[in-house]
């Protein structure tokens, strides 16, 4: 089989010929980490998890591992496509136990908008709240549903009264998805600034672990 | 309604978290010449209890915890000047906050929730507290327990910066130190020098139930 990206809805599999590599995925980079694939021509096949457990990030680890151990044995090699994404260090023991390479940084935000520039957004304003396209995208599904604004609005202040504005890493911002984060933003009641970041930090950070 | 009707409605609908009508079961009890802790301790209290077991076993998420929490809220601003008047004691004064550079409040609110389902005072300072904020409100409001709240690793440290400024200002052993947030675990509590740490909100409640009865033990009667 040519190299190339697909994405897996299947758990596993044992008839994947050797020299192809697994990425277990967020649900959140999944898409683009294929896209990039793809275009690069690698040899990974993108297995993703449910991007909702990042509202239980005590879970990412327990599913990455399980999932990991189950393409281990069909695969030449497994890679993560997670950052520490809330997990606190139980993602590292994952990785260390299994011998896997993940994304670098706390969150995806790290890998799309760079470490060091994340930072400085946060110290400027610590009540900084992040978009990226996947959570422009599914914002009523991952936030306001999630959190239950959709059923009860006046829990808006609750969750986001100390928060100053947004900042949306912006992948691939086209004047549909900018309408898309003008509105969550103001749903949130905060001011919207767009950083373009394009999707060249996921890209170098998937090169590492692929390469 | 009876008094009966009247505490079963609370509880349930406490439960379900519908606000405008706690108020008017709270106010149509107290019509009714029911006293505001029979409301609280009969009704609003085994509710958010009830509450903070669903939430424990996964039956409930944030969403429900707040919503609840927000309608007792409602029945307290009615009952809380009658309870005073009534002079019916709280269990504990508690002192929270979220430590400086960190916005993060919902888990600190959660906490907050509880530890007043449960009978303790709680004096909310908010998010980003800086240290010399901490040790004014101690002296200015003489708590049983004050809470240090975290969210990230990054901000963590704030909670030996708030003990030395405790140390520094004489009061570290007028009160009992507990910590919490997702990042923090015991291990991390114990090398900051805390008094207490718990995972959740419920469990907080009994942490600072146990710290307090501790501490209370120690002072001769």
């Amino acid at each position: 089989m040519a190299p190339g990206s697909r994405v897996s809805g299947a758990r596993t599999s044992r008839t994947i010929e050797s020299g192809r590599i697994a990425l277990v995925a967020c649900g959140a980079l999944a898409q683009s980490s294929a896209e990039i694939a793809e275009r690069r021509g690698w040899p990974l096949d993108v297995h993703p998890l449910p991007p909702l457990l990042h509202n239980q990030p005590q879970k990412i680890a327990g599913e990455v591992r399980a999932l990991a151990e189950s393409l281990l044995p069909a695969y030449g090699k497994v890679v993560v496509g997670y950052a520490d994404c809330g997990t606190y260090g139980a993602l590292d023991q994952v990785c260390a136990d299994l011998g896997l390479g993940r994304l670098p940084g706390l969150h995806c935000y790290d890998v799309f908008g760079g470490a060091s520039r994340l930072q400085t957004f946060f110290e400027e304003q610590p009540g900084t709240y992040v978009f990226t396209d996947f959570l422009v995208r599914s914002f009523a599904r991952t936030v306001e549903r999630e959190l239950g604004l959709d059923r009860w609005p006046e829990l808006r202040e609750d969750y986001f009264g100390s928060y100053t504005r947004v900042v949306w890493l912006a992948q691939e911002p086209d004047d549909e998805l900018r309408a898309l984060a003008e509105a969550a933003a103001e749903r949130l009641g905060l001011p919207l600034t767009v950083v373009p970041t394009g999707t060249t930090g996921l890209e170098h950070a998937l090169a590492d672990l692929v390469g | 309604m009876t008094p009966e009707e009247i505490l079963q409605g609370l509880y349930d609908e406490t439960l379900v978290g519908n606000a405008p009508r706690v108020l008017e079961l709270t106010n149509e009890g107290l019509v009714l010449n029911m006293e505001p802790q029979t409301l609280l301790f009969d009704a609003l209290i085994p509710s958010l209890e009830e509450v903070g077991a669903r939430f424990e076993r996964g039956d409930f998420f944030v969403p429900e915890m707040l919503i609840a929490g927000r309608a007792m809220s409602g029945a307290m601003e009615v009952l809380r000047p009658l309870l005073a008047e009534t002079g019916v004691q709280t269990i504990g004064k508690f002192l929270m906050g979220t430590v400086k550079g960190d916005v993060h409040d919902i888990g600190k609110n959660l906490v907050n929730i509880m530890l007043e389902g449960a009978g303790f005072e709680v004096i909310d300072l908010g998010v980003q507290v800086a240290p010399e904020k901490f040790v004014a409100a101690i002296e200015e409001h003489q708590p049983d327990i004050v809470g240090f709240s975290a969210f990230l690793t990054t901000t963590m440290p704030m909670f030996k910066a708030n003990m030395n400024a405790l140390e520094k200002a004489g009061i570290r052993n007028s009160v009992i130190v507990m910590v919490g947030g997702a990042p923090v675990t015991q291990e991390y509590a114990d090398a900051v020098g805390a008094d207490g740490y718990a995972a959740d909100a419920s469990q907080t409640v009994k942490r600072a139930k146990s710290l307090l009865q501790e501490r209370r033990a120690k002072v001769p009667a």
